[in-house]
């Protein structure tokens, strides 16, 4: 069933007992089976990589790894450093040396670096805490990841990338062996992906394994010595890195069981008048009321157009978004929307929607998803109206809108009864875009939409982005990966620190010049 | 993601499936979760039933039970939504009081006839929510801290305006029927109460209606309404229930018959069961508890919600000290103590979350009366109420304990484990290729 499922890894080829082997493991959950058979084996020092499409299985097998699955929910065996292991839960496996670095920090941002860093596993003298000491070596263990941060500084005031760096001194504070990284590059910058696969690196010189998931293979083809691909709870094949000459698109092969051609559908854009205009947008920030997010920036969006908003992280681009949709950022000083010509002024996020606006916010779990209810009850959430008569819900009306998405965008659940916890990023991606498309929106507003998500979910969003642009409806699409809005958009604006910078269509932008724009405030870089 | 050119297993569904243990839990909702705590409270009765030496279920005993319990129930209605919009009310004793006191003087100082009285309790309960629904959902105070300032505020009002005494009602006064009334009994010569049939015929009757009418609807509207028999046995089940229960009531002492308090409660959860699940703003308390951001990114106009579960509480926790202040044909300082406690109890037994956005109605009010029964049973063994105390305490903490174990073990309930291995042997045919 499983080919190539023990075939040579590099410790096996060199003789070389791996540090670690899960051997056949098998994870079901009511009505799913998630794993198969699973094998992986991992030699000391080495790189291995986890690839595979979304609810292929490459996070449960890590919970399985880290204890979060305890011993006896699954089937199989871990073998680590040569003897059987039976994790209760995390803390066991960290226990030998085991950490895993999750998309998700788990961070306390109101308490500092040497705080996070030692929570848990406290320094102590009699008792007490030995401050002196804590600081001492969490500074050592900065300079270790590379981090030039004061200990005593606050969680809440790093940047993601220097977060994700904490929770690396975290790890190797508890005496990591093998680091599980879960998508860690995900929220990082170009810069800041670098360096953290540069420190991966500098980790396996001192003898440290990793286990790294990613969807950035062009990362994986970058540090990985092998790799293993998941299709649906399968193991499909470990590759040698080196041995075989691997590349992004073969990789891309195992993981759909078949060569994308292309990674964009193809499309012919018909792109009509303008109908969303946002003229001098101002809006002040939340906290720090003197700071200004955004200052008399304009920007519109043509019927049937994908217009792409690129910026880094924390450039401003998801405050601008969410301050047009409804004030539901920041507090708003001035500047008028304009809808076909004429103003409209949306005070509220329910105006917003009514005006024919949809927003897929960045953060599907925390902002997109009521994780607590299931499919039907999300699809319609955002406008309940449509299924209700006089404020009352019909619910086979329910049913049959949520059926119809579930089929449209190819949502993978057994039925639209399945709680939206369940599924995997991808398919809670589709729930949250099939939300927004049962408002029936003119103009959506996509934020990051295809963050965390792998190569085939991505096209088949790609595909429904297109499909709405067809229809007539505007898309602006807000996204810090270039070659996404290079592939998609019809025109493309950039964002630095809250300013609009440039306004290139796309068959004149190429990568360079949307970086420039997007890293300096320079406007006259655009090649009008 | 699913790939054409790949042929993908797929376990044989066969045309008809004939019997998925699984349909046994659609028996009592989709979601199941009510099905533990409903077991729990026919254990219960049963075991008391045995005990008492069958006096559990002796009429009179069960027309006490309704009476005394009503009001908690009724309360056990509001509280539950307003945790299932994360929120907490601890005033509700204190709220109840203070418009028990406004009612027993309006109608014994001010001669206001009863239904006046009635109303102006209700305002009173209106205005208080306002008050508590406006520092929760405009200002931002957290309902805990709110509401415990709320408690100490109606109380203080309480014995304010009654002066710290007890206010009577005149006794011949008909306000008293929503505290311990009955239905009327023509009494034909038969020696049931005809009243209290028509209501149990009523009721059957809405069961079969139902049942048809949502099968009917899934056909026209082409979806899948389940097996029928999970709708007959459902039907069965409620039917030989209220049949149960009407005998039960209709045999009781000439002139008596199913309480109206237990009428008013059976409409109030209906119509709040209708609320909280087939309306729009039903969905949205729902929303809100579950994750308020989100709930605020689709349109949801949170601070309303808020505001319209704090103010409803007051308004039903008004009509709980109306129906006590009838019942006891009086209003003192020292009502409603307690019974925010009870009420809370009463909706996590019923499987509410305290973190929101999960509850019942139904489960709630199954919670209460699982108190009640423990109550009533324990006292009719004579057991002291120092004991009663304590076994009370312990079955909250066991029946929330069981459920947040389950769950964040990820084990599966009963149900699911049977289900599961009725599955099983056809998965196992279909995944090995």
């Amino acid at each position: 069933m499983s080919p190539g499922t023990t075939a040579g890894t590099d410790a096996e080829a060199a003789g070389v007992a791996p540090i670690l082997e899960m051997r056949k493991i098998s994870k079901e959950f009511p009505g799913v089976k998630a794993l198969s058979e699973v094998s992986i084996s991992v030699g000391p020092g080495q790189i291995h990589a986890v690839a595979g499409e979304n609810g292929a299985g490459k996070s449960t097998l890590m919970k399985v790894l880290s204890g979060v699955y305890p011993y006896g929910t699954y089937r199989g065996d871990i073998v680590y450093r040569g003897q059987l292991q039976r994790f209760r839960n995390v803390g066991s496996s960290e226990a030998v040396g085991i950490v895993t670095i999750h998309q998700e920090f788990a961070l306390i941002p109101e308490l500092s670096i040497t705080e996070n860093i030692f929570l848990g596993s406290e320094v102590t003298r009699a008792g007490v805490i030995d401050w002196g000491e804590q600081t001492r070596r969490a500074t050592e263990l900065l300079a270790l990841v590379g981090l030039r941060e004061d200990p005593g500084t606050q969680i809440k005031h790093l940047g993601v990338g220097k977060q994700q760096l904490v929770e690396i001194a975290r790890a190797l504070h508890k005496d990591v062996q093998l680091l599980i990284l879960d998508e860690p590059t995900s929220t990082l910058n170009g810069t800041d992906s670098q360096h953290l696969l540069e420190l991966i690196l500098g980790l396996k010189e001192r003898g440290v394994s990793s286990i790294i998931i990613s969807h950035k293979l062009n990362e994986i083809e970058q540090i990985a010595d092998s790799i293993t691909i998941l299709r649906d709870g399968h193991a499909i094949e470990t590759l040698n890195v080196r041995a075989h000459g691997v590349d992004e698109d073969r990789i891309i092969r195992g993981m759909v069981g078949r060569s994308l051609q292309s990674r964009f559908p193809d499309r012919t854009p018909r792109i009509g008048e303008v109908f969303f205009e946002v003229r001098d947008w101002t809006v002040r920030h939340p906290q720090a009321p003197e700071r200004l997010v955004c200052k008399n920036e304009s920007f519109e969006v043509r019927r049937g157009e994908i217009v792409g908003l690129a910026g880094l992280m924390g450039a401003g681009r998801t405050e601008l978004a969410m301050s047009v949709f409804g004030r539901s950022y920041g507090s708003y000083v001035s500047g008028q929307i304009f809808l076909d010509g004429r103003e409209v002024v949306l005070t509220s996020v329910s105006d917003a929607i009514a005006h024919g606006i949809a927003y897929v916010s960045e953060d599907r779990t925390t902002l997109g998803l009521n994780l607590l209810d299931d499919i039907k009850d999300s699809v319609v959430s955002a406008k309940l109206r449509k299924v209700a008569r006089r404020g009352v819900v019909d619910e086979a009306r329910e049913r049959n809108a949520a059926e119809e998405f579930r089929a449209r965008l190819r949502i993978k659940a057994p039925s639209v009864d399945e709680r939206v916890r369940q599924l995997s990023g991808g398919n809670q991606q589709k729930v949250v875009l099939a939300k927004w498309m049962f408002t029936d929106p003119e103009l959506l507003i996509l934020d990051e939409p295809t963050r965390g998500i792998d190569v085939g979910a991505k096209f088949e969003i790609y595909g429904i982005i297109q499909r709405l642009a067809a229809q007539g409806s505007g898309v602006l699409l807000i996204s810090s990966e270039l070659p996404e809005l290079l592939g998609i958009c019809d025109r493309i604006y950039t964002i630095f620190e809250g300013r609009i910078t440039n306004d290139i269509p796309v068959d004149r932008a190429d990568p360079e010049t949307l970086m420039r724009s997007i890293t300096t405030t320079q406007k006259k870089a655009a090649p009008r | 993601m699913s790939a054409p050119a790949q042929p993908t297993e797929r376990r044989p569904t066969p045309e008809k499936p004939p019997f998925r243990v699984a349909d046994v839990r659609r028996i009592f909702g989709a979601s199941g979760r009510q099905f533990g705590i409903l077991g729990a409270l026919v254990a219960i009765v049963i075991f008391f039933q045995v005990l008492t030496g069958g006096k559990t279920l002796d009429p009179i005993n069960l027309l006490n039970l309704v009476n005394g319990n009503a009001y908690v129930l009724i309360l056990a209605i509001g509280m539950v939504l307003v945790i299932i919009a994360g929120h907490i009310d601890l005033s509700v004793g204190s709220v109840a009081a203070f418009a028990g006191i406004i009612v027993a003087i309006s109608v014994n100082q001010w001669n206001w006839p009863w239904p006046f009285a009635l109303l102006l309790g209700l305002g009173v309960g209106a205005l208080v929510g306002a008050w508590q629904g406006f520092w929760v959902a405009y200002v931002g105070v957290p309902a805990f801290i709110v509401t415990l300032a709320g408690m100490l505020i109606f109380r203080g009002a309480n014995q304010f305006v009654g002066n710290s005494t007890s206010v009577s009602l005149p006794a011949s006064d008909s306000f008293a029927f929503i505290g311990s009334g009955y239905l009327p009994d023509p009494a034909w010569g038969v020696p049931l109460n005809l009243s209290t049939v028509i209501l149990g015929v009523l009721a059957i009757g809405g069961v079969l209606l139902r049942e048809g009418l949502l099968r009917r609807r899934a056909r026209t509207m082409g979806t899948d309404a389940g097996p029928l028999w999970v709708a007959v046995v459902r039907a069965i089940v409620l039917i030989a229930v209220i049949s149960g229960a009407t005998y039960l009531f209709a045999k009781g002492p000439l002139g008596t018959s199913f309480p109206i308090s237990g009428v008013i409660l059976v409409a109030l959860v209906l119509a709040y069961s209708f609320l909280a699940n087939r309306t729009i703003i039903g969905r949205h308390i729902y929303a809100v508890g579950g994750n308020w951001r989100a709930a605020e990114l689709s349109g949801v106009k949170i601070r309303r919600v808020n505001f319209f579960v704090m103010m409803n509480m007051s308004v039903i926790a008004a009509f709980a000290g109306e129906m006590w202040v009838a019942r006891a044909a009086a209003s003192g300082p020292g009502d409603g103590i307690g019974w925010e406690l009870d009420a809370i109890a009463a909706v996590f037994i019923g499987g509410a979350a305290v973190s929101g956005g999960i509850g019942t109605i139904v489960g709630s009010v199954v919670g209460g009366l699982v108190i009640a029964v423990l109550n009533n049973g324990l006292a009719l063994l004579g057991v002291n109420s120092d004991r009663v105390q304590i076994i009370k305490g312990l079955v909250l903490l066991v029946a929330v304990g069981v459920d947040v174990y389950s769950k964040s073990r990820g084990r599966p309930s009963i149900i699911a484990r049977l289900q599961r291995r009725a599955l099983s042997p056809a998965e196992g045919d279909g995944s090995d290729s």
